[in-house]
């Protein structure tokens, strides 16, 4: 961004809390708003939401005018590998069942660091796929299929 | 009611067979989660909540608290040895435990650390038995005003404590609590910023926002920085220390014990700060001739003591008030009410042996702790340079597991996923996630005593100013937020916080 934005930190994070408190204020007028007697669902949220944005107003307005460092570089890889292997535990866990989609999470995960050897990580997925459901649904009962849907179960 | 023979309920409680044994379950816990590189205690405890549904709660918050106290061990232990604190709380033990070290003296920075800690931790016991009951018994007069009021000031406090910018820890307080307000209102029945998904109705679970933020989102930080630890000894020798030693620290530890005990009382405070504060004191006071952060073992005692006496007592305003002063209390807090336990004043009188038996509890798990981290320090030394990259995969299976076992839906695993992702871009934008998650967890609280006081007051605001209680509590607040925010304080603040 240009230089007119002199502390990077401050302006994003004060747009973020601008743009929740202006959203969450324009939801708020579908609920009701009650009195202060009796305070109706959209009472308490419309409040904080008029005290959000003037905080990001005022995190915005300090950005022009003091100084301070860029904000560091996002680690992509690392967010879509470790981020990316949890979703896909979430959509495969039911279908797929608990085994294989524990597997996976451990293999895409491991991904992400520079360490990876694939030959470890797979031995470290099998083995703590097997413990989890070893412990988990073996020992604590927890209602997980080992195999999901697809293997109709 | 008389403290001997609440003690020796607790005692009765404490003793019993299973809660002994999850009591040294949770301390070797938080020893092994301190010592381990990148797993704290409020994701630690979050992965386990779900394995504790079958205790009795009692129980269950024996072996939850022994994790969060047995870390700052376990924490100071990586500090001395490696110079990489296992815990925040633990960032000052480096300075001059690690300077120790390097001379050769590791064996007696860690036995000053844990006999430093014990002391603390004993003496900090006897004060939550001394100071909850009557606090809890002033809580039991408390109106909606008064608590709305006590909330304000909890924030206010913790806005003050948090590092970095005020400005966003005001930011991060409010949207924690709009975060909060998400699912079904308890009075209308309205269900509010759900758009319409059923997944939303009961609101965020308190364990994904938290596994997310502090779980995923610290994973995603670690990888970036990949570190590396050396350990300099394999062996550590010399553990202990003789008696004129002892004489010498002993002032520093009963120092940090009082600045820790105190500190951990204020909403925000809590261990961190605690240490902190006492390594400051210490640098005032101290009249040993080696130079502060060259290895003076004041500056490893009296912050020792002052993390964990601050760890303990900030279990006060939880269990009395029910109101958290820290991030591993709101887990608590949401470990008791997932055992249908209301936090509050009523706990002491409904469920004495609930809270006795917790608090000697603690004194027990202070006594298993120096005994695992003294004779045994070997064992978690070795533990200190477990591969990260290979223990990192687990933790995210052991999230994902917990998750997902709460409510059985896999949109929990979705949304703790969202929050690792939104932790991390508060961690670019330097943004603490501690003051949000206080937010998140007193939003409802607030609202419905907001709401309980102005309808018995049909709508005045002055309620909160009128009644003397109140009024003394929001002004504390303002005069706290003026003093923070003058310009000779607020450079202070920030030269403590930089140190």
């Amino acid at each position: 961004m240009s230089s007119l934005i002199k502390h990077p930190r401050d302006f994003y994070a004060g747009l973020l809390y601008a743009t929740v408190g202006v959203a969450a204020a324009w939801i708020a007028r579908d609920y009701n708003m009650g009195s202060a007697v009796r305070m109706g669902p959209a009472y308490f949220p419309t409040m904080l939401s008029i005290l959000l944005t003037m905080v990001g107003v005022a995190s915005l307005i300090r950005s022009f005018f003091h100084q301070g460092d860029a904000i560091k570089s996002f680690a992509w890889r690392e967010i879509a590998l470790v981020i990316g292997s949890i979703v896909l535990f979430g959509v495969l866990v039911r279908v797929a069942g608990l085994a294989i989609s524990l597997i996976l999470l451990v293999l895409i995960s491991a991904w992400a660091s520079p360490q990876f050897k694939f030959k470890t990580a797979l031995l470290l997925a099998l083995v703590t796929t097997a413990l989890s459901v070893a412990v988990f649904v073996k020992g604590l009962g927890l209602p997980f299929s080992i195999l999901g849907s697809w293997f109709g179960r | 009611m008389d403290i001997l023979a609440n003690l020796s309920l607790g005692i009765s409680t404490a003793f019993g067979l299973s809660n002994l044994f999850y009591c040294f379950v949770g301390v070797v816990l938080g020893t092994l989660i301190g010592v381990l590189p990148g797993l704290g205690p409020v994701a630690t405890i979050a992965m386990l909540l779900p394995i504790t549904f079958s205790f009795e709660p009692v129980t269950a918050l024996i072996m939850l608290a022994g994790i969060f106290y047995g870390a700052q061990y376990g924490g100071s232990t990586t500090a001395i040895l490696v110079n990489l604190p296992g815990e925040a709380s633990s960032v000052i033990t480096a300075l001059d435990g690690y300077a120790m070290a390097r001379k050769g003296q590791a064996g007696k920075a860690l036995a000053t650390a844990a006999i430093g800690s014990f002391i603390a931790g004993t003496i900090a016991t006897f004060l939550i038995a001394l100071f909850a009951p009557p606090l809890a018994e002033m809580a039991l007069k408390f109106g909606p005003a008064e608590y709305f009021s006590l909330l304000v000031m909890g924030l206010i406090v913790s806005i003050i404590l948090a590092h970095g910018s005020l400005l966003h820890a005001i930011g991060m307080i409010l949207l924690g609590l709009l975060l909060g307000i998400i699912g079904t209102d308890v009075n209308s029945g309205a269900e509010r910023y759900t758009f319409g998904a059923t997944w939303l109705a009961d609101g965020i679970g308190f364990v994904v926002l938290a596994m997310g933020m502090y779980g995923v989102g610290e994973i995603i930080n670690n990888l970036e920085k990949k570190e590396t630890r050396d350990v300099m000894l394999k062996r550590v020798s010399g553990l202990k220390l003789s008696w004129s030693e002892f004489k010498q620290v002993l002032p520093a530890i009963l120092r940090g014990t009082g600045v820790g005990s105190f500190l951990g009382i204020l909403p925000g405070g809590g261990a961190v700060l605690s240490s902190f504060a006492a390594y400051a004191v210490e640098k005032k006071l101290s009249k040993n001739p080696i130079p502060f952060g060259e290895g003076a073992i004041e500056g490893v005692a009296g912050p020792e003591a002052a993390n964990n006496a601050g760890a303990q007592t900030s279990f006060i305003p939880m269990l009395t008030l029910g109101i958290p002063s820290n991030p591993t209390m709101a887990i608590m807090i949401g470990a008791m009410m997932i055992h249908s336990i209301q936090p509050g004043p009523a706990v002491l009188t409904e469920q004495p042996a609930l809270f006795w038996g917790l608090i000697v509890s603690m004194w027990i798990g202070n006594f298993f702790l120096i005994v695992l981290n003294l004779p045994l320090i070997g064992m978690w030394v070795k533990l200190i340079t477990a591969p990260y990259h290979l223990m990192y995969p687990v933790i995210l299976v052991f999230c994902a597991i917990g998750v997902i076992s709460i409510n059985n839906t896999e949109w929990d695993v979705f949304m703790m996923a969202a929050f690792g992702f939104i932790g991390y871009v508060f961690g670019k934008l330097e943004c603490e996630p501690a003051p949000m998650l206080l937010g998140f967890i007193l939003g409802p609280m607030m609202e419905e005593y907001l709401r309980r006081a102005l309808l018995m007051s049909s709508g005045d605001f002055t309620v909160f100013v009128t009644r003397p209680l109140s009024a003394t509590m929001l002004a504390l607040s303002v005069i706290a937020l003026v003093v923070v925010l003058s310009p000779a304080i607020s450079k202070k603040r920030e030269e403590t916080f930089k140190e």
